[in-house]
């Protein structure tokens, strides 16, 4: 993205909470930043990247991304760097040792959890990396504070010397609300002055810098007891006080505007006095967090009498229809039945689907027409495999897993599958991530195993951002570009193991997969088609039904493509007796976009142009040798 | 109590249902409001359902729309608008554009889609007013003029002037050139007659 021209100071702009940030980033006068996309962080980095002055960067990984912050931070300049929740266990390594060292110039650390798992795997409390790595922990609750926050995290963070962690949730992310900015700081960076024992973490200067770190520990818990960030708010009706942070305060505010409450917003180290203080206030005292009892732990192994987890959820957001019951049951009165007077209706679900002309609908149906198959899966657009009609998924763990997992399944062989097939399905941003690692160790370890590399040339699922695999940069410049069979052979995989296939033909992709499935070694199947959402896809001729012709076969029902829908259905008696369900269809040609892979299937050639008939072109295989 | 007034916006990812909601925003904002816009955006922009939130007011607190108390719903799907009617307040409109998108499990056989979600809706005691947005823009010569057409249909159901909430459509295409600008005043104008019509229909 092309750097635009910032909007004035004073400006009062609708802001999400991601925005916010990226706009307090480039005020601190931050000189590096550097992420690895995913749900709901990525609008920072994309944010950032259209601000002048500043360095921005999509880093392979969150480990990598934090080190490049961390290598800017110890020259002096300020740096940032976000990912998912997921993102910063890969990145902890570097944490866990880099709150030893501190910073020169100020780092902040934006971890977005996904509280209620809209697009994750798994549901993570990341205020723990604020107690394990003895690091501060700033909870905003709305988008002027994930602003302000963030200013004031690099003024802690210089302070002490310390990487300080911005927590935030999908409900901060992607929720917009006004934001009122300020002026960038002008700032350059002392540059790095070096000191061994400072930055060379070998165990005769680590053991030194432990000590430091605990006296940090007690100046920054005096630093929360008397901040500015964490405000008593005394109320009116005694019955409950609440200890809350980020969302949840908004939550409690709406439902409870006369309680007396604590709002945390500097929550790590946590302020004892001022919990004791909020406690005294009070009849009784609920700790509103999401999503862990990390405050009502500490809180309670202080000897300060509250509740917390014993009312509420371990899971999800404390919304109102959360909050409001459970405290209402707490006081002994009615819960209030202010809920809807409609009930929800009881339809189909809708989950996300595969694009029209999706490349991975190649390979989704073929795996599902090939038998015999246990298939380990990876983190991207493609674990939608794992769903109707393809069903072509076994597994999904964590990025890179697919390697793994796949190894494992092959070696752990059990009785029932001796026979079985192993098949790892990976996409290309995955797989440059942490599935090179998995791919090696496969090799080096014999295994048995045929591995699907879907080059789509995106980030597909967090919104098409490129990456070392698609030669451009976070600015849509030109880059250096993986050629993924190169880089599979280097790892090990022999030369006639590697095949680069084109998913939007059928006949081939089969017959490669059952071939390689049968060679008891590495196979790698690269498909070489982009994603559908991004520059490099052209359109087609789409393609339309002859009703008369369609005899409702259904299969191409089974590629699983949005565009095919059914006009009407009957059923049939075969001359054996069985009793057959049809599917007639029509394509919304004005979606369709000609890739051919529903055509193929069509046995009566009832699918045709919608428009006159022209040569199928396909993107050229450039970039890709085998 | 101050007053928050809470408009839920519903449909499918890709239909431009956040944009909109965006737009909304604006216009509120633009009027002196706070506003808070939320959603669950993510794997939704791939086909999935996507319900936006907007609250605005003197001050707004919480993001999210408590179930059973929107305003209005403004629905981009007739089966989206079944899903989220209970989150409207009791005696509160709903908005449906009456055009069907189904979804492949669904064409797969494994769910049925409903024979009639507005007739549903109504027999669930929903006041609903229904238009076909989809066939309007397509008249309008472009099946996106769909999402103003949308805007148009709740500018009448909104604590301001559908003249606010017109001014900021139109700044999205300034842009564009004037053809693009009038026809989404076409497509505005359309939305408030079809819902005006529609409710006159029933009235």
């Amino acid at each position: 993205m092309a750097a635009v021209m910032p909007a004035p100071a004073a400006s009062r702009l609708l802001m999400s909470g991601n925005e916010a940030v990226a706009r307090a980033v480039w005020e601190a006068g931050v000189k590096v930043a550097a992420a690895y996309p995913g749900t709901p962080a990525t609008e920072m980095l994309e944010v950032l990247s259209t601000y002048p002055d500043v360095y921005a960067e999509w880093s392979v990984n969150e480990k990598v991304s934090l080190e490049v912050a961390i290598g800017a931070a110890y020259a002096g300049s300020r740096a940032f760097c976000c990912m998912k929740h997921v993102g910063m266990n890969v990145a902890s390594d570097a944490l866990m040792t880099l709150t030893l060292t501190g910073v020169i110039g100020g780092l902040v650390i934006a971890i977005a959890d996904d509280v209620g798992l809209s697009s994750s795997q798994n549901e993570q409390d990341s205020r723990y990396w604020g107690r394990f790595a003895h690091v501060p922990v700033f909870e905003p609750a709305d988008s002027q504070e994930a602003y302000a926050m963030t200013l004031a995290a690099y003024t802690l963070s210089e302070k002490f010397q310390v990487p300080v962690i911005l927590r935030m949730t999908t409900r901060i992310n992607h929720v917009k609300g006004l934001v009122t900015v300020g002026e960038r700081l002008s700032r350059v960076g002392a540059g790095f002055q070096k000191d061994p024992s400072r930055f060379v973490m070998v165990p005769g200067n680590a053991g030194k810098r432990i000590p430091l770190m605990f006296q940090r520990d007690k100046a920054l818990r005096a630093e929360a007891e008397q901040s500015a960030w964490n405000v008593i708010e005394p109320g009116s009706d005694r019955r409950v006080g609440f200890i809350t942070s980020g969302p949840a305060y908004m939550h409690v505010k709406e439902v409870f505007p006369d309680a007396p409450v604590l709002k945390l917003g500097l929550s790590w180290p946590l302020p004892f006095e001022k919990c004791r203080e909020l406690a005294a206030l009070a009849d009784q005292v609920v700790v509103v967090e999401e999503v862990e009892p990390l405050v009502e732990t500490e809180l309670k192994a202080q000897g300060i009498a509250l509740l917390g987890k014993e009312i509420l959820p371990l899971q999800g957001e404390l919304a109102p229809p959360v909050l409001k019951p459970a405290v209402a049951r707490l006081l002994g009165e009615p819960v209030e039945e202010a809920g809807p007077v409609v009930r929800p209706a009881q339809i189909f679900p809708r989950p996300p689907t595969m694009c029209v002309a999706c490349p991975h609908l190649g390979v989704y149906y073929t795996l599902s027409q090939v038998r015999n198959l246990n298939i380990a899966g990876d983190i991207g657009c493609y674990t939608l495999g794992a769903g109707h009609p393809w069903q072509a998924m076994d597994t999904c763990v964590s990025m890179g897993a697919s390697m793994g997992v796949a190894l494992g399944m092959d070696k752990g062989r059990g009785e029932s599958d001796k026979d079985k097939r192993i098949v790892a399905v990976i996409g290309d941003s995955t797989f440059l991530h942490m599935g090179m690692q998995g791919l090696l160790d496969m090799v080096y370890n014999k295994a048995n195993v045929t591995v699907m590399l879907l080059d789509n040339r995106a980030v597909g699922m967090t919104g098409g951002q490129d990456n070392p695999g698609n030669g451009r940069d976070i600015y849509g410049e030109e880059a250096p570009r993986v050629d993924f069979a190169k880089l599979v052979e280097a790892l090990g995989v022999k030369k006639e193991r590697i095949h680069v296939v084109n998913p939007y033909e059928l006949p081939t992709l089969f017959k490669t997969i059952r071939e390689e499935v049968k060679v008891p070694d590495v196979s790698v199947i690269i498909t070489d088609q982009p994603c559908v959402l991004i520059k490099d896809y052209h359109k087609l001729k789409p393609f339309e039904v002859i009703e008369d012709k369609c005899t409702g076969c259904g299969n191409c029902l089974d590629v699983g493509c949005p565009a095919i829908h059914v006009t009407r259905r009957a059923k049939e008696v075969k001359p054996s007796g069985r009793e057959v369900d049809l599917a007639f269809v029509r394509i919304e040609s004005s979606v369709c976009t000609g890739c051919t892979l529903c055509v193929q299937p069509c046995a009566p050639g009832a699918i045709v142009h919608y428009a006159p008939v022209s040569p199928i072109k396909l993107v050229s295989k450039e970039g890709c040798s085998a | 109590m101050s007053k928050v007034t809470n408009i839920l916006v519903v449909g499918i990812g890709g239909q431009g249902v956040m944009t909109a909601t965006e737009i909304l925003a604006e216009a509120a904002i633009a009027l002196g409001h706070d506003a808070k816009k939320t959603e669950v955006a993510g794997m939704a922009q791939r086909g999935g359902v996507v319900s936006s939130h907007l609250r605005f007011g003197p001050r707004v607190l919480s993001p999210q729309i408590a179930p059973g108390t929107a305003d209005v719903l403004l629905a981009f799907e007739a089966a989206e608008g079944l899903r989220w009617q209970h989150m409207l307040r009791p005696g509160a409109i709903a908005l449906v554009n009456d055009s069907r998108f189904v979804p492949p499990i669904v064409e797969l056989g494994l769910f049925d889609y409903p024979a009639d979600p507005v007739a549903d809706m109504k027999a669930a005691g929903t006041q609903v007013v229904a238009f076909d947005a989809t066939t309007i823009a397509q008249g309008l010569g472009d099946i996106r003029l769909g999402n103003t057409v949308m805007l148009g249909a709740i500018a009448d159901h909104l604590p301001f002037g559908a003249d606010e909430l017109l001014a900021c459509v139109l700044k999205r295409f300034q842009r564009k050139g004037e053809k693009m600008v009038a026809l989404n005043r076409q497509a505005f104008a359309a939305g408030r007659a079809a819902v005006g019509e529609a409710q006159a229909a029933t009235a």
